[in-house]
């Protein structure tokens, strides 16, 4: 077999953390997670740590004070050691929270599966029992419950179980549902992996996280109830619980006050500990991004530090022909441990009055991030470290006004992802005329009227039928137009076009080429076309760049980069482009 | 001639809406001979990568056929489906979400080998790794520490483990680079060469089936435009849809390309 050892690049193995370490490594996780283990450790001490047995009472102790000898925390109007009987409740209170949590996990979180892996006739129906049971009201059937089984505290439990199972149920079928689309479902099944074994293997893995985040949750509202259903009597009046220990002292508040404060305490930090815990737990287990966003001064003394590391850089002028000059742009990003990655070394580029320049360059070279500082723009985590861009000899980069100034109006914007750049809400028409009020002082009906003429200039044949319609009502090729539209119609002189055909149809991509080509030549327009398509560039620009991480390896005319390339990177770029190529075409 | 490997007759496939049925394949046909690769292009909503899902048992088929060495193979059972791992495998688009993220190289390959209950295990994963370009300590890394081209790869071994006779590649190159996208088209070359393995090879862009294919069909809305020899279908399209497809894709050359540009704004104004 062949082996093409030599083209991957070696790979650097990531650390990877356990969860629990990264757990305790939160101080709110540390925090949290050692008082439930404590607890955990006082019920299963309980006969050591109490001081006196569950039924023990003393008539010496009753409304005793705090502090008082033998009764640390006082005692209630029966003459029960408060102290011991919360002691003692901690036990009836977790087996409490353990049945909500495996009866509600175990009924909803397996239906929640079953319905969203197989959909059909099952989800129909469960959906349907999970939407009855929430319509009930929860605690009015507890205490009906009572009345039929006496104090009895499993199974009210178990029925609180089965009345909150539907959230689950509704939280692991809607992300059951999203998993089942992932291409490695379909990867599996074609494997030939049984059911049983995908959603052992590749299903649960999914919904692991949030089950046991949702759990903490649920968690903290079984000690509220169980509380609650102790407090108004329903509990079993001979078993210690927090609930029952609260009732107790409540009775003989005006007795001995402080005998409610120690219950109440108690039950108030478990409940928040789970649901800070469930915080801590769904930041650790479900953190999507490791950029930081830093503040203003974290930020200064980051590019500081990395302009000391560099030394000074001569002061660069903007070129006097040229309508837009970057001078020495350096971007950065912070890395997990402190660094700043640069993803840009120090680059020169001049634009000239309708002027299109390719900016070329494979995933991860810096293209995105030129056209993104350009336009002031940048993701929150970048770090511009230096450099400046100069618009007509005024640099934006030192003024942030000047910047928001001049975007919309001086240089505008065309995405590559046509639909998310429109907004699903609003009619086309809306929008563009909301976006063209904004940047140029007129009216309403005014814009509207630029705007019909405009959309059939970029190619809508019935402006007046698709300005009333919704984006998902219009093709994506259809949507670019009108983002052309709407990046022309402030009249700027500069267009910022990142990978703007990449989602099209190559038919499609064709006509939009011709139309940005032709919408150049009319207006004067100058255009920067961030791609990484040689022969989209070889179709509509004037000069090229090419870019390979972070750097410009060549700049030259477009037909200089395509005849004689300088660099091997461009032409080893050239070489993989147009062995894909279909050149010869019969006419 | 040899009998085909999979053979596709009047295949429609369609999809439930509200009030009714969408046909989204209507009537195509087609034969795949073993060794050979079918490159099938067209653009969004031509139904390309639906006969692929049709074909791995992914779509349901509402009318027509589709057989597999002479044998049925749509609307099985799930458990037949299973059987018919090892003959018929998949290389999907997205590098990312086809390789589960929780599960190391080494688990994503062994997987289909232990559910064909095959006991090869660590060997062949060796061997699979090295068949792909693979450094053999990939084994026990996790997908996330690969870049897109290498998860392809991975992505390919993981078709290869059970040695299948027919592999449907949908759309395997289109979110890799360039020079990535030219080195993974060449493994799928070599591998061709060693192993035998026939291809149904998806895609947007007719120069990545030409530079792949021996035979290219053309789909448009569902029905298959034309279908012949890469060469004839790319030098000569009898179908004016692909001549459409071939004038708009853009040479990496500047003078080319404006005279095809010219080419295709002249065809766009007589038609």
């Amino acid at each position: 077999m062949a082996a093409h050892s030599a083209t991957v690049a070696p790979v650097a193995p990531i650390r990877r953390e356990s969860t629990l370490l990264q757990l305790l490594r939160n101080r709110q996780g540390l925090i949290w997670l050692s008082y439930l283990v404590l607890l955990v450790a006082v019920a299963l001490l309980a006969p050591t740590l109490a001081l006196y047995d569950v039924n023990v009472t003393d008539l010496a102790a009753t409304n005793a004070k705090p502090f008082t000898p033998g009764h640390p925390l006082g005692g209630d109007g029966a003459g029960y050691d408060i102290y011991s009987r919360l002691i003692w409740g901690s036990r009836q209170t977790l087996i409490a929270v353990l049945i909500v949590v495996s009866v509600s996990a175990a009924i909803g979180a397996t239906s929640g599966l079953v319905a969203g892996f197989y959909r059909g006739i099952f989800e129909t129906a469960a959906s349907f029992v999970s939407d009855a049971i929430m319509s009930l009201p929860g605690v009015v059937l507890l205490i009906a419950l009572y009345a039929v089984t006496g104090p009895n505290l499993p199974a009210a439990m178990g029925v609180f179980g089965v009345i909150v199972a539907p959230t689950y149920y509704r939280l692991v079928r809607s992300i059951v549902i999203t998993v089942r689309k992932e291409l490695y479902i379909d990867a599996a099944r074609v494997s030939g992996l049984s059911d049983l074994r995908i959603v052992g293997r590749h299903v649960l893995w999914a919904v692991r996280a949030p089950i046991i985040i949702h759990s903490s949750f649920i968690m903290a509202a079984g000690i509220g109830i169980e509380s609650g259903v102790s407090f108004i009597g329903l509990g079993n009046p001979a078993a210690a619980s927090w609930g029952t220990t609260l009732q107790r002292s409540f009775n003989g508040i005006y007795n001995n006050p402080w005998g409610v404060v120690w219950p109440s305490l108690l039950i108030s930090i478990t409940i928040l500990a789970f649901v800070l815990l469930g915080n801590v737990l769904s930041d650790v287990l479900q953190s999507s991004s490791r950029n930081k966003v830093l503040s203003a001064r974290q930020r200064r003394s980051v590019i500081a530090r990395s302009a000391a590391v560099i030394g000074e850089v001569a002061t660069a002028e903007p070129s006097k022909d040229s309508i837009l000059s970057i001078r020495g742009l350096r971007i950065g990003y912070l890395t997990p441990d402190g660094e700043v990655r640069e993803v840009v070394h120090g680059v020169d580029f001049d634009l000239r009055r309708g002027e299109i320049h390719g900016l070329v360059g494979e995933s991860g070279s810096g293209k995105s991030q030129i056209a993104f500082a350009t336009l002031g723009i940048l993701p929150r985590e970048a770090l511009v470290l230096d450099g400046s861009v100069f618009l007509n000899g005024e640099d934006l980069m030192a003024d942030p006004r000047k910047m928001r100034a001049a975007r919309g109006r001086r240089i505008a914007y065309i995405p590559q992802e046509p639909m998310s750049n429109l907004d699903p809400s609003f009619t086309v028409g809306a929008q563009l005329i909301y976006g063209l009020c904004a940047v140029r002082p007129m009216s309403r009906p005014e814009a509207r009227e630029i705007l019909l003429a405009l959309l059939q200039r970029v190619g809508i044949k019935d402006p007046e039928r698709v300005m009333k319609m919704y984006p998902h009502e219009i093709s994506g090729g259809m949507a670019q137009r009108v983002l052309i539209c709407g990046a022309v119609a402030s009249e700027p002189d500069i267009i910022v076009a990142d990978e703007p055909t990449t989602a099209l149809d190559v038919t499609v991509q064709a006509e939009v080429l011709d139309l940005l080509r032709e919408l150049s030549e009319e207006r004067g327009l100058a255009m920067i076309l961030v791609t990484h398509n040689l022969g989209v560039v070889a179709d509509l620009c004037h000069t090229v760049t090419v870019m390979k991480d972070g750097r410009f390896v060549e700049n030259a005319g477009v037909e200089q980069i395509f005849d004689s390339p300088s660099d091997p990177y461009t032409v080893e770029l050239l070489r993989s482009s147009r062995s894909v190529e279909l050149m010869e075409i019969a006419s | 001639m040899t009998p085909p490997l999979l053979s596709l007759k009047d295949l429609v496939v369609g999809f439930p809406t509200r009030g009714g049925h969408t046909n989204v394949i209507r009537g195509v046909n087609f034969d795949l001979a073993p060794g050979e690769t079918l490159g099938m292009v067209g653009e969004s909503g031509s139904g390309k990568t639906t006969i692929g899902r049709a074909i791995l048992g992914l779509a349901p088929v509402r009318g027509g056929s589709i057989s597999f060495r002479g044998r049925l193979i749509s609307n099985i059972s799930r458990a037949e489906r299973r059987s018919l791992a090892g003959d018929i495998q998949a290389v999907f688009q997205d590098p990312y979400s086809s390789l589960n993220p929780a599960m190391t190289v080494e688990s994503i390959l062994v997987e289909p080998l232990a559910a064909a209950g095959v006991e090869e295990g660590t060997a062949r994963v060796r061997e699979l790794l090295d068949a792909v370009g693979l450094p053999s300590d990939a084994g026990s890394r996790y997908p996330r520490e690969f870049s897109g081209g290498q998860r392809q790869r991975i992505a390919i071994a993981r078709a290869l483990a059970l040695r299948p006779s027919v592999i449907v590649c949908d759309e395997p190159t289109s979110a890799l680079d360039v020079s990535t996208q030219a080195t993974v088209l060449k493994l799928f070359r070599d591998l061709q060469q060693a192993t035998g393995v026939a291809y149904i090879f998806i895609s947007h862009d007719l120069g990545v089936v030409s530079n792949i294919s021996d035979r290219i069909a053309v789909l448009y809305q569902g029905e298959i435009m034309e279908i012949g020899e890469a060469a004839q279908v790319t030098a000569e399209p009898r179908h004016p849809y692909t001549k459409r497809l071939q004038l708009a894709a853009p040479l990496a050359d500047p003078r080319k390309q404006r005279a095809r540009r010219l080419q295709r704004q002249a065809l766009a104004k007589a038609g």
